[in-house]
């Protein structure tokens, strides 16, 4: 135990690093998970249905595969799949967090359709009935009442997010799991850091997920 | 009613399937402008379904709605713009929760007939002031009781300038004590002349208020007339049946 806090402190550089590192891949997953999954959620709720259903193929294919599999296509395959994508020589950091953006944005497409269709079926009729046009009904009525559903369960995804972003340190990218690697390469400690890791992954999910807690309860005061 | 009869709306041979379900097979029935008509008839008859089909919130399976000369059933007519001239008022009142009692009347002419903030304000004063909600203006929804909410709906309705409500069992979710309020708005708005088409269970209202009566099961009209002529004497045995147990 004394070890373990002793590594913590001394090396705590190289574990602030990583958390920072974890924290940003996970921010910028969801960012951008949300907007590609806000566009995935609108194609799969269109009436248009070789969309819907190209939508929901998505959706399935990515939640029913493991994200280590996606990574490891991304990683290998996708650099090379063209000339031109090889080309531009793009670094892997592009490619593991363009893998993890895809596999967030199926996750909170979810998010956002089961957000939008747990709005009273009324609250559409009404707008409509008073001839709002489509656009109209969505931005004004259906999407403001739908925020409150759809928030906490976004910030949820961002506390999944940083535990899965854990699987990056496969591919040599800066996140706290990776700061494992480097200790033990460079100062030879095994097993100590993962204690180190484990609880710092552990103070921010449950940090995090307090707070979404206290989020929910503040949205639903306005009920 | 004035003495030269204006149809406001035609309808001719509507039909509706959810699925096999037949729900409405075949109606024919005209309403004319000033025209007050209940609709009568047991769960499941269609008569809720029958009140969508007007403004198109149900999209019928066949036949023809003719709202203003216009058939709005043609997938070319842009139904939005059609809809502003049907209010309608719903059983659970569908108020918006995220927007204030004054907002919730303002929104859709500001959005959609490109009114100015002070202008809808203006207009939303004096429907506030008729149905006796002014202190509740700056209010969340949440914050009002059910026939407050209702009579809500209604001006939020009104406030698009429509030429003809429809009113979806309007009174059936409210509390008893809170019934009257709601039905002495719509009949102040049927006093003045404004064309109303009304589902209810309220007989005794329909009764006093209506031009007309519409007796709807199976998916038909089964029988219609004055109040006087289907309540008083009904020939349908249906209606007969009907009446004898809701009476």
């Amino acid at each position: 135990m004394g070890e373990i806090i002793d590594i913590a402190i001394r090396y705590r550089s190289i574990f602030l690093e990583g958390t920072i590192g974890t924290l940003q891949l996970a921010a910028i997953t969801v960012f951008f998970g949300m907007l590609l999954g806000a566009v995935v959620a609108f194609m799969h709720m269109s009436k248009f249905k070789p969309l819907s259903w190209l939508a929901g193929l998505y959706v399935e294919v990515l939640r029913g595969t493991p994200l280590l599999v996606q990574l490891y296509i991304f990683y290998m395959f996708v650099p090379e799949m063209s000339p031109w994508i090889k080309s531009l020589d793009l670094p892997v950091y592009f490619y593991i967090v363009l893998s993890l953006v895809i596999n967030s944005s199926a996750y909170v497409s979810e998010v956002i359709r089961a957000g939008i269709q747990a709005v009273d079926k009324g609250q559409r009729e009404a707008a409509k009935s008073l001839g709002m046009s489509d656009f109209n009904t969505m931005v004004r009525i259906i999407l403001p009442q739908a925020i409150k559903n759809i928030l906490p369960a976004l910030c949820n995804e961002f506390i999944m997010m940083i535990k899965e972003t854990s699987l990056a340190s496969t591919f040599y990218v800066n996140e706290l799991m990776r700061t494992r690697m480097i200790l033990q390469s460079t100062y030879f400690l095994s097993w100590q850091p993962l204690f180190v890791i484990a609880f710092i992954y552990f103070v921010l999910t449950f940090v995090l997920s307090k707070g979404v807690k206290l989020l929910e309860k503040r949205l639903s005061v306005s009920d | 009613m004035t003495n030269t009869r204006e149809s406001l709306i035609q309808v001719r041979d509507l039909r509706k399937n959810f699925g096999s379900l037949q729900v409405l097979k075949g109606i024919t029935e005209e309403i004319d402008r000033g025209e007050v008509v209940s609709i009568i008839g047991p769960s499941g008859s269609g008569k809720s379904t029958f009140l969508r089909c007007l403004n198109l919130l149900e999209v019928p399976s066949g036949g023809q709605v003719i709202f203003e000369g216009v058939d709005i059933t043609d997938k070319k007519v842009d139904i939005d713009k059609h809809r502003q001239k049907i209010g309608m008022v719903f059983q659970h009142f569908n108020v918006f929760p995220h927007l204030t009692v004054l907002q919730n009347i303002t929104i859709t002419p500001c959005l959609e007939k490109k009114l100015s903030k002070a202008e809808a304000e203006a207009k939303a004063d004096r429907l506030l002031k008729m149905v006796g909600l002014t202190d509740k203006k700056h209010e969340y929804p949440r914050k009002l009781s059910g026939g407050q909410k209702q009579r809500l709906a209604i001006i939020r309705a009104l406030a698009m300038e429509p030429d003809v409500m429809l009113f979806d069992e309007p009174t059936s979710a409210l509390d008893p004590e809170m019934v009257k309020e709601v039905l002495d708005v719509i009949r102040e708005l049927a006093d003045e002349g404004m064309t109303c088409v009304i589902v209810t269970h309220e007989m005794g209202f329909a009764r006093q208020i209506s031009h007309r009566v519409l007796f709807m099961d199976d998916g038909i009209i089964q029988e219609k007339g004055t109040p006087e002529e289907v309540f008083e004497h009904p020939r349908n045995p249906r209606t007969i049946e009907f009446l004898s147990k809701v009476l």
